[in-house]
C-alpha cells in the first residue's frame, strides 16, 4: 500500500498512474502553436476539426499527456483554448488520456483549467516573477486539481549550469512542499533543455548540466518528476531530420538512465538507439555528452550524408482520407477490418491471394489478425457494436470471396483450416426473435468461431440432431418471449436426458442469470451459462472451450448458481405475497370515478391495410433502438454521450439513410386491425359482448398480490371495466399491427450480400415502425375512433413518457402475463385474415416486427406489473381458463411464486 | 495561508473522526420518495409566501407566478414540518448522518422556478432543519451523535458535455457559473450548520470540481473549515460517469481536495456498484461511502429492492472491508436505512491507509 500513496496520479477519462515500471512518459507535442507551424495554420484559420486530427494522431502514435499551446500573437489564445479543450472533451479516444496545458500565459492557463474534467499538468510555473507570484499560481494550482511543471527558471533568468539547475528546483521544491504542502508527486521540474553543438563553446555543456542536475533532482527532492522539451537540444541541425532524431535518441537514453521521467516529444518519431548507424551514434553521442572538442564538427562532417528531404514525418503532414489505399494489402485488409470499410474487401481479398500459397491463409493471416484487433478493442471498450458488426460485414466479403478458391483447394489437398470451435446458435420452438442472435453470431464468428445458425422456431431435437451430426462444441439458445424460458428448460432436459456432455449457453430479453441458475442449470449436468449480451459472448465461448480456462470459470459460475439458488431459498418473507383473497379485496374500484364510459365513435372493426409508413415517423421511440444495439442511453441525448456518442451518431444515420430507402423504395408494409365491443368484468375477467348483449369471448387476467398499503390497490386490469352488475355500460378495445410485411425478401437480399449488418438494421428499424404504429393507431383511438379524449395534444416524448389517458397492455407483458390470451385477442380482430399477422404455438408474433394488446379508456386506468403470484391464484385461474393445473404452472411459470412439483 | 486552515467546529470533527474510526457510519436515505410519500399538492409547495406562484416576499417586474409542486427544496419554506418528519424518521432508523433537503438549491436549478433569489436562504434553512433534528436525536443518544451533511447537488447542466449534436465543443454553462451557483449554496449551508459539506451524485467532474473550488474559496475566506465529502455517479453499467470517466480517474480528479470521505451514490442498486466501490477503497486516503439505489428500476421506474435484500448485500461490502459509510438514495426508505444498520452493526470500518504506510 505505501507505493501508491506517493503515486504521481494524473487523468482524462482513464487514469494515468506515474508508477517507475512506466519509465518514460511520453508527452504529445504537435498541438502546439509554437512548436508545429502545421498546427498553427489549422488554428489560425479556425480549422479545429483538422486540429482535432492531430490530437488523435498524437494518441495513436503513444502519446501518454497531450501538451496543449495555444501561445501565438495573433490568435486569441485563451479562446483557442477552450474551444480546442471543449472539442478534444467530446472525443472519447483522446479525452482518455490528460492534458497538459501549455502557455506562458497564466490567464490562458487558468482558462484551460477550467476545461479540464481531469487531472492535467500546468506548464509551467516558476519564480521568474518573485516567490509571491510562484506561490499565488500553485496555490491555484491546487485548488483546481492539476500538477504543475516547475521550470527552472528564477529572478535572474534561465538556469542553464547543473549547479544553478539544482539550486533552483531545489529552492522551489521546498516553497512548494514546506509552506503549500504542495503534494511533491505533483511537482514536475522542467531543468531547461538547451539547444547543443551551435558553434559557441558555451553552449556545449548544455546536455550534460541537463542529465546532471536530473540526477541529483531525483535523488535529492522525493516523489518529484523531470521533464524537458526534448527537440530544443537539436535546434542546430534543423532540416537535418535524420540526425536530430539521432540526437533526441542519444539524448533520451542517457537523460532516462538519470532519471529523467517524462518528456515532451513527437511520439511517433522516436528512433532506437540500438538502431542507429555505429559511426553516427558515436558522433552524437561526443557531441551529446561532451566528449572532445571537436565533436559538433565531426558530426557536421557527417550530418550531410544522412539528410533526406523528403523525410519530415511530422504526423501533421499525412493521413488524408485514402492515404491508407496505399499500404501493403495485409495492412489495408486489416485498416478495412477495423474501420468497417467494404468497398474494397474482394479486391484486397484477391490480391492477398495471389501473394499467398493457399487462400486459407489469407483468412489465417491478414484477416484474422485484423479481427483479432477488432476483437481486442471491442473486448477493451474502444469499439461498440454496431462497428463490430460493420467490421464483421468485410470479414464476410473477403471470406466469401476466397471460399470457391478454398474449396477447390479442399477437394485437392483435403486440408480444411482450424477454428476455435463450433457453436449450434438456435432461437428456440415458439419463438421468432433473432436481431440479439444474430447480433451474438456476428461477434462470435469475428473471433473465429464457427457458428451453425438454424433460425428461429427450432424443436429441441432439431438443435441436439444438428448438434451431434455437426459435432458442435456447445449450444447456444436463444429467446425473447417468456414461454421461452421453459422451453430452454426443456432443451436442457432433453440434452440431460439424451446423455449431452456439451456446454449450453443461454441469452436473450427474458433469460437472467437468475432464471439459468434456478431452472436450467439443475436440469443438466455439464456446463450451462448465461451470456448476458453479446459483449460477452466471446468469453464466456473461450473460456468454454479452452482446457485450462474452463474448470475456474465453471467453479466461479457454479459457486453463482448455487450461491442464487442458496438466497432463492432462503428468500422467505423478503417479498411476501397477500392471500389471493385479500388482494382481491383490495381491488381497484374503478366505478368511484365519477364519469359515465364514452361509447366508441366508430365500435366493431376497423382495418388499416397498407398505413402510410412516413406517418410513423414521428412516433419513432428511438431509446431502444440503440439498446438492441447494446449502445447505452436515451435518444436523443446518446448521440452526444461521451463514450458511444459517436458510435450512435453513427448507426443514426445509418438508420435515417435505411429508412428514406424503406419509405420510399416500399420495402415495407404496414398493416393493422382495431376493434371496440361492450364489455363488463366478473372479478378477473371480463365479458365481450355482441352489441344484442351475448357474449363473445371471455378475457383471463391475473391480479397483483403484493403487500400494499390499503390505500394503494392489488390492481387486474379487470378492475378498469365496469362491473357486470354495476349496471355501467363499458367498452374495451384491442389491436394489432405489423411494420414487417415484406421484410424477409429485403433481409434475404442483404443476407445473400453477407451483409448482416444491414440485415439486422432493417430487423430493428421495422420493429420500430410497428411500435411507432401502435403509438400512433393508440393516439388516433383516443382522439376519434374511441373518441374519449378528442382535444388531447402531446409530444412525442410526452407519447413515450406515456403522459396519455388510457393504456394498451399486451398479452405476455407484465400486466397480463399469460401469452396464450393472444389467441382470443386475434380471434376477436381476425387479425391474421385482417392484417396479416399470424401467431406460433407459443403465441409470438409473425411478422416479427409486431405488436398487439387490449386498449382500456378508463382515466385512471394505468401498467402495472402483475409479478409474483400464489397457487391459489393459479389454480383459480386454471379453472377459469379450463387448463389443469399443470398447464397453468407451464404458462404462468415466471410469475410463479413457488415451485411447482 | 500555508497548511490547512482549521476546522470551524473542532469538536463536532473530532466525534465525527472518533465515530469513524470506531464503527461503520449510517448515511439516511431518500428524500424525494419519501417526500412522494405525503402526496403533497400544490397548495403545500406554496404555503403562504408563495402563494401566487412567486415569491411575496421579493420584489420582481415578472408578477406571474409559476407552478411549484415539485420543487422539493422549496418545502424547507413552505412545509419544513414535511422535511424534519422525514430526516426523524432516517435518524429513528438508525441514521448517524442525514443530508439536508437542497440537492436543487442552486440557482441553475431554481431558476426553472423563477427562484433563483432564494437559494442561499433554501441552504441556510435545509441546514437549520437538519441540525434541529441532529440535535434533538444527539441529546436524546449522547453515546450518538448525529450529523449534517451539507449536500451541494449536481445542478442540471454539465460542463464537459455539449447539449448541441452538431457542435461537440458548445457548452450550456461554464466553470465560473457552477463556481459561482455553489459558492452561494455552500455559504447557505455553513451559515445554516451544516457538519460537513458533500458534493454528491457528480456525473460530470467538472462541475464537481467548480464545487470543490467555491467551497475552498468560502474556507478561505472564514478562515476556518469543515469536512468535504464527494459521492460520485457511475451512470451504468458501462462503469463510467455520464462525462465518461472510470472511479478510477473520477478520484484522481477529486483527490486534491483531500476530502473526508471519497463514495459513489444513485444510478446504481448496490451490486453493480460494488466493483467500483471496491476501485475506490484501493486507491482512496479518503473514508469510502456507498448510498446505492434500491436496485435498478422496474420497467414502471420503481425500485424494488427490499431493505433485506439490499442490506444483505451491503453487509458484505462491509465483511469485505471497503466501507466507513453507507446509506441508500433513490427509492430507498427508513426501512432499508434500519436493515442497512442493522446489517453492518459491529462489522469494522474499512481500514485508512496510515502515516507509516505513507512515509514507505
Amino acid at each position: 500500500m505505501s507505493a501508491t500513496l506517493r503515486q504521481t496520479v494524473l487523468s482524462g477519462l482513464e487514469p494515468l498512474v506515474i508508477t517507475p515500471e512506466l519509465n518514460f512518459i511520453n508527452v504529445g507535442e504537435r498541438t502546439n502553436v509554437t512548436g508545429s507551424a502545421q498546427f498553427r495554420k489549422m488554428i489560425k484559420e479556425g480549422r479545429f476539426e483538422d486540429a482535432v486530427v492531430v490530437a488523435r494522431q498524437q494518441v495513436d502514435n503513444g502519446a501518454q499527456i497531450l501538451d496543449v499551446n495555444m501561445d501565438e500573437g495573433l490568435i486569441d489564445s485563451e479562446a483557442a483554448m477552450v474551444r480546442f479543450l471543449n472539442l478534444i472533451a467530446s472525443e472519447p479516444d483522446i479525452a482518455r488520456i490528460p492534458v497538459m496545458v501549455d502557455s506562458s500565459k497564466w490567464s490562458v492557463i487558468e482558462a484551460g483549467l477550467k476545461c479540464l474534467q481531469g487531472k492535467g499538468v500546468v506548464n509551467s510555473i516558476s519564480l521568474k516573477e518573485g516567490p509571491e507570484q510562484f506561490l499565488e499560481h500553485a496555490r491555484k494550482v491546487m485548488r483546481y486539481g492539476a500538477a504543475a511543471v516547475v521550470m527552472a527558471f528564477d529572478e535572474d533568468g534561465q538556469a542553464d549550469t547543473c549547479e544553478r539547475k539544482v539550486a533552483i528546483c531545489t529552492r522551489a521544491y521546498r516553497m512548494l512542499t514546506e509552506q503549500l504542502d504542495f503534494p511533491p508527486e505533483d511537482i514536475i521540474f522542467d531543468p531547461n533543455i538547451f539547444a547543443i553543438a551551435t558553434g559557441i563553446e558555451e553552449h556545449n555543456n548544455y546536455a550534460v548540466d541537463f542529465i546532471e542536475a536530473t540526477r541529483i533532482i531525483r535523488r535529492t527532492l522525493p516523489h518529484c518528476h523531470v521533464s524537458g522539451g526534448v527537440s530544443n537540444v537539436s535546434f542546430s541541425f534543423r532540416g537535418n531530420e535524420p540526425v536530430r532524431a539521432a540526437i533526441h535518441a542519444v539524448f533520451l537514453y542517457h537523460a532516462i538512465r538519470a532519471g529523467m521521467d517524462m518528456g515532451i516529444v513527437n511520439a511517433g518519431a522516436l528512433p532506437i538507439i540500438d538502431d542507429l548507424d555505429a559511426d553516427l551514434r558515436e558522433r552524437v553521442e561526443d557531441v551529446v555528452l561532451n566528449r572532445r572538442a571537436d565533436a559538433t564538427e565531426r558530426l557536421l562532417d557527417i550530418a550531410e550524408n544522412y539528410k533526406r528531404g523528403s523525410l519530415d514525418s511530422g504526423p501533421g503532414a499525412r493521413d488524408d482520407k485514402d492515404a491508407w489505399r496505399s499500404l501493403p494489402v495485409a495492412k489495408r485488409l486489416a485498416h478495412a477490418l477495423v474501420h468497417g470499410i467494404d468497398a474494397f474487401a474482394e479486391v484486397d481479398a484477391e490480391e492477398a491471394r495471389l501473394q499467398t500459397t493457399r487462400p486459407l491463409d489469407v483468412i489465417e493471416g491478414p484477416l484474422m489478425d485484423g479481427m483479432n484487433i477488432v476483437g481486442d478493442l471491442f473486448g477493451a471498450g474502444k469499439m461498440f457494436l454496431p462497428q463490430v458488426v460493420k467490421s464483421a460485414r468485410v470479414m464476410k466479403k473477403a471470406v466469401a470471396w476466397l471460399l470457391p478458391f478454398i474449396e477447390e483447394e479442399k477437394l485437392r489437398t483435403g486440408d480444411s483450416g482450424k477454428s476455435n470451435g463450433k457453436i449450434i446458435m438456435a432461437t428456440v420452438k415458439g419463438d421468432v426473435h433473432d436481431i440479439g442472435k444474430n447480433i451474438v453470431g456476428v461477434v462470435l464468428r469475428c473471433n473465429n468461431f464457427e457458428v451453425i445458425d438454424l433460425g428461429v422456431m427450432v424443436p429441441a431435437q432439431k438443435i441436439l440432431d444438428a448438434a451431434r451430426a455437426e459435432n458442435a462444441d456447445m449450444i447456444g439458445l436463444s429467446g425473447l418471449i417468456t414461454p421461452s424460458l421453459e422451453e430452454m428448460s426443456h432443451v436442457a432436459r432433453e440434452m440431460q436426458r439424451q446423455d449431452f456432455h456439451l456446454p449450453l449457453l443461454i441469452g436473450g430479453a427474458t433469460t437472467s442469470r437468475a432464471h439459468t441458475a434456478l431452472k436450467i442449470d439443475p436440469h443438466y449436468n455439464a456446463p450451462t451459462v448465461w451470456v448476458k449480451d453479446a459483449s460477452r459472448a466471446v468469453g464466456v465461448a473461450q473460456s468454454l472451450i479452452t482446457k485450462e480456462l474452463v474448470d475456474a470459470f465453471m467453479d466461479k459460475i457454479r459457486a453463482e448458481y448455487a450461491d442464487i439458488r442458496e438466497r432463492h431459498r432462503d428468500r422467505g418473507n423478503a417479498k411476501r405475497l397477500v392471500s389471493f383473497e385479500k388482494a382481491r379485496a383490495q381491488r381497484f374500484n374503478g366505478e368511484s370515478a365519477n364519469q359515465r364510459p364514452l361509447a366508441p365513435k366508430q365500435p366493431g372493426i376497423t382495418v388499416f391495410k397498407d398505413f402510410p409508413l412516413r406517418d410513423l415517423i414521428p412516433f419513432i421511440d428511438w431509446s431502444p433502438f440503440f439498446n438492441a444495439w447494446e449502445l447505452a442511453g436515451r435518444y436523443p441525448a446518446i448521440l452526444q454521450d461521451e463514450i458511444v456518442g459517436p458510435q450512435a451518431s453513427e448507426l443514426f444515420r445509418d438508420a435515417q439513410a435505411m429508412l428514406d430507402r424503406i419509405v420510399n423504395e416500399k420495402w415495407l408494409a404496414a398493416n393493422g386491425v382495431i376493434g371496440f365491443w361492450r364489455a363488463c368484468s366478473t372479478g378477473e375477467d371480463v365479458q365481450v359482448l355482441d352489441e344484442d348483449g351475448s357474449q363473445l369471448a371471455q378475457l383471463h387476467f391475473l391480479r397483483q398480490q403484493v403487500d400494499k398499503p390499503v390505500e394503494r390497490p392489488d390492481f387486474c386490469l379487470a378492475d378498469f371495466i365496469a362491473g357486470k352488475d354495476s349496471g355501467v355500460e363499458d367498452w374495451i378495445g384491442a389491436f394489432a399491427v405489423t411494420a414487417g410485411i415484406g421484410i424477409d425478401e429485403h433481409v434475404r437480399r442483404f443476407e445473400t450480400d453477407h451483409d448482416d449488418y444491414s440485415a439486422i438494421l432493417l430487423k430493428a428499424l421495422a420493429d420500430r415502425l410497428a411500435e411507432a404504429f401502435a403509438e400512433c393507431l393508440h393516439q388516433r383511438v383516443r382522439r376519434d375512433y374511441w373518441g374519449y379524449a378528442a382535444k388531447e395534444a402531446l409530444s412525442n416524448d410526452d407519447l413515450i413518457d406515456e403522459k396519455y389517458s388510457g393504456i394498451r397492455p399486451a398479452p405476455g407483458y407484465p400486466a397480463c402475463p399469460d401469452h396464450t390470451e393472444k389467441a382470443t385477442l386475434f380471434s376477436l380482430l381476425k387479425a391474421t385474415a385482417n392484417a396479416g399477422i399470424a401467431i406460433t404455438e407459443n403465441f409470438a408474433m409473425l411478422p416479427t416486427a409486431a405488436v398487439s394488446g387490449w386498449y382500456f379508456a378508463h382515466p385512471q386506468s394505468q401498467y402495472f406489473v402483475v409479478g409474483k403470484i400464489s397457487r391459489e391464484q393459479v389454480t383459480d385461474y386454471a379453472r377459469r381458463k379450463g387448463w389443469t393445473l399443470l398447464e397453468a404452472e407451464r404458462w404462468l411459470a415466471p410469475n410463479l411464486d413457488y415451485d411447482p412439483e | 495561508m500555508s497548511k490547512p486552515l482549521a476546522w470551524l467546529h473542532p469538536q463536532r470533527v473530532h466525534a465525527l473522526e472518533q465515530a469513524l474510526r470506531e464503527r461503520i457510519l449510517v448515511i439516511d436515505g431518500a428524500m424525494g420518495t419519501m417526500i412522494q410519500g405525503h402526496q403533497l399538492e400544490e397548495a403545500d409547495y406554496r404555503g403562504e409566501r408563495f402563494v401566487d406562484g412567486h415569491d411575496s416576499m421579493h420584489v420582481h417586474g415578472d408578477a406571474c407566478g409559476h407552478d411549484l409542486k415539485g420543487n422539493n427544496d422549496l418545502l424547507l419554506l413552505s412545509r419544513p414540518d414535511v422535511i424534519a418528519s422525514v430526516h426523524n424518521e432516517y435518524l429513528e432508523a438508525g441514521a448517524d448522518l442525514i443530508e439536508t433537503n437542497t440537492f436543487n438549491a442552486t440557482a441553475i436549478s431554481q431558476s426553472d422556478y423563477h427562484l433563483q433569489h432564494i437559494v442561499n436562504e433554501l441552504n441556510r434553512e435545509g441546514a437549520r432543519v437538519a441540525r434541529a433534528c441532529c440535535d434533538a436525536f444527539s441529546a436524546r443518544t449522547p453515546g450518538k451523535p448525529r450529523f449534517v451533511i451539507g449536500v451541494l447537488g449536481p445542478t442540471s447542466r454539465t460542463a464537459s458535455i455539449s447539449p448541441d449534436v452538431n457542435d461537440p465543443g458548445y457548452r450550456n454553462t461554464n466553470f465560473d457559473e457552477l463556481r459561482n451557483n455553489y459558492r452561494e449554496a455552500v455559504e447557505g449551508l455553513i451559515e445554516g450548520g451544516a457538519d460537513t459539506i458533500m458534493v454528491e451524485t457528480i456525473f460530470d467532474t467538472l462541475n464537481a470540481k467548480a464545487a470543490l473550488f467555491a467551497i475552498d474559496e468560502a474556507f478561505e475566506q472564514r478562515g476556518g473549515r469543515l469536512p468535504i465529502m464527494i459521492s460520485g455517479t457511475i451512470t451504468d453499467r458501462s462503469g463510467r460517469t455520464l462525462s465518461g470517466q472510470t472511479a478510477e480517474a473520477f478520484h484522481a480528479s477529486l483527490a486534491h481536495s483531500r476530502p473526508l470521505s471519497f463514495g459513489l451514490n444513485c444510478a446504481l442498486g448496490a451490486s453493480d456498484m460494488r466493483e467500483h466501490i471496491e476501485t475506490l477503497a484501493r486507491v482512496s486516503r479518503s473514508h469510502v461511502s456507498a448510498h446505492p439505489n434500491a436496485g435498478l428500476p422496474n420497467a414502471f421506474g420503481e425500485y424494488d429492492e427490499t431493505p433485506e435484500e439490499m442490506a444483505a448485500t451491503l453487509r458484505e461490502f462491509a465483511t469485505s472491508g471497503l466501507l466507513n459509510l453507507v446509506g441508500g438514495c433513490c427509492g430507498t426508505t427508513p426501512a432499508h436505512i434500519r436493515a442497512i444498520a442493522e446489517a453492518v452493526r459491529g462489522l469494522s470500518p474499512r481500514a485508512l491507509p496510515t502515516e507509516a504506510d505513507q512515509a514507505g
